[in-house]
């Protein structure tokens, strides 16, 4: 108990004492708490742009058969889907009609896509959330599209056709189908000039997944101008190339953070006359040098702990609030120009940890080890100064 | 310092015919690129991209090759609103 109420006393003597210099410490801090902020971005933007790729890619389809022509995606023919399901273990082929549409009178990209569910319904469409605010731009009381409006699309041959919405897409869906208008078949192919036997890709489902890479190299050799992509490959790619990029802005603020160290250590190692004055002084009223280490323990750990929880809290506001405004165009890539997205926060024990011995521990070291040395200082010699 | 200007001078003399011949070969060769990053068609050829290169794999795919984050996008692809 009495040495609970040691601990005590001398943190409150340590936070008066900071306060005598607040302004040396409020800059300190607030360099802390922005170098914090920076490394904290970066982590949970990239931790939780996998976390959401991986949720979402999760029901992905097994694989993706797609043509290439030249080095680019081509329309696959429709003859392709027998031969790949003469294939052993195949259990389904699909193919998907779908691509992109820019809407020059909003100035928005859709994707348009095929449902099944529409074929026997020409001339109508049931879109996303995103469209039905983007393509009405002109509408009155400032009100989106709704049942029984009508969208014209400019097709590839010229001339426009009107498409009625019959529905929209549930709101809680709209992270993947902000952009997204189904639409039957036979208007697909009218906007886009696309023959009957060719479709965009392929989806093909299989009995056994351990399969997959077999029957990828089995339609390969079939047709060598397929490309079959397999959810795993998706995943895989997402997950390595969002570490890459957290890694680049890492290495780049590493330089910061390595500045902030040396600046900390400074601090500590070139105290002020003041300081030594007042460390004298308490040496001369009966502290021991336990104490006083103990003091600048407390005084690293209030500073360390303040700028760790300000930065914390900052770089989940850039993030998640402000959609990483500093770092979107590093971390997204060309992913700013397209899917418009704002992140699920997905943070973890593990990163706080991370982030603590990465910040907080180093801070700490450097400053404690310089301060023994100050401890030490002969109370006579000081107050003679 | 003086040196390190005298050397650029020279270099830059030296280097003139290189140039030249490159710029001959962008004119012969009708070339609209430079070879900065071969990982994807987009930034291999920035200036040729349409707008959904990059998001050619699947609806809603995030772009995902690393050269996307050091190669900016172009100014002219962004929608008018965002320019």
């Amino acid at each position: 108990m009495k040495a609970l109420e040691k601990q005590r006393n001398i943190l409150d003597f340590t936070l008066s004492s900071l306060g005598r210099r607040k302004g040396k410490n409020i800059a300190l801090v607030m360099v802390y708490t922005f170098v914090i902020f920076l490394l904290a971005s970066v982590l949970f933007f990239t931790h939780s742009l996998k976390k959401e790729a991986a949720l979402i890619l999760q029901d992905a389809p097994a694989m993706t058969v797609q043509r290439l022509v030249a080095g680019r995606q081509d329309m696959i023919p429709m003859h392709y889907i027998d031969s790949i399901r003469q294939i052993k273990g195949v259990q389904s082929v699909v193919p998907r009609l779908w691509g992109y549409y820019y809407d020059a009178l909003s100035g928005a990209n859709y994707t348009l896509m095929v449902n099944a569910d529409l074929n026997d319904r020409a001339g109508e469409i049931i879109i996303g959330n995103g469209v039905s605010w983007r393509s009405a731009p002109g509408k009155r009381n400032n009100q989106g599209l709704q049942k029984n409006d009508i969208i014209p699309f400019k097709t590839y041959d010229g001339t426009v056709l009107g498409l009625k919405v019959k529905g929209l897409l549930p709101f809680a869906s709209e992270l993947v189908t902000a952009d997204l208008i189904l639409v039957s078949e036979t208007d697909f192919r009218k906007i886009f000039a696309i023959a009957n036997d060719q479709a965009t890709d392929l989806v093909l489902q299989v009995r056994n997944a351990k399969e997959l890479p077999t029957i990828a190299a089995k339609i390969t050799q079939i047709h060598p101008d397929t490309r079959p992509i397999l959810r795993q490959e998706i995943l895989r790619t997402y997950d390595a190339v969002f570490d890459w990029r957290g890694g680049v802005i890492l290495m780049v603020l590493a330089g910061v953070f390595f500045a902030f160290i040396i600046l900390a250590w400074d601090k500590a190692t070139g105290l002020s006359a003041e300081e030594k004055r007042e460390i004298g002084i308490l040496k001369a009223i009966g502290w021991e040098t336990s104490d006083i280490l103990l003091m600048k323990f407390w005084e690293g750990a209030a500073v360390s702990l303040m700028a760790f929880f300000m930065g914390i809290f900052l770089a989940y506001l850039h993030v998640f609030l402000a959609s990483s405004i500093l770092f979107a165009p590093v971390l997204k890539g060309w992913s700013v120009l397209y899917p418009h997205f704002r992140l699920t926060p997905y943070i973890n024990a593990y990163q706080i940890a991370t982030l603590f011995f990465l910040t907080v521990i180093p801070y700490t070291v450097a400053t404690i080890v310089p301060s023994w040395r100050s401890a030490t200082i002969d109370p006579d010699s000081v107050m003679r100064m | 310092m003086g040196l390190m200007f005298m050397d650029a001078v020279v270099s830059q003399r030296l280097d003139r015919e290189f140039v030249r011949e490159r710029r001959a070969i962008v004119r012969a060769l009708t070339l609209t690129d430079l070879c900065l990053f071969t990982e994807a068609r987009y930034t291999r050829h920035p200036s040729m991209t349409e707008l959904h290169t990059p998001f050619q794999d699947h609806p809603m795919a995030l772009e995902h090759f690393p050269s996307g984050s050091i190669m900016a996008v172009p100014a002219r692809l962004y929608p008018p609103a965002q320019q």
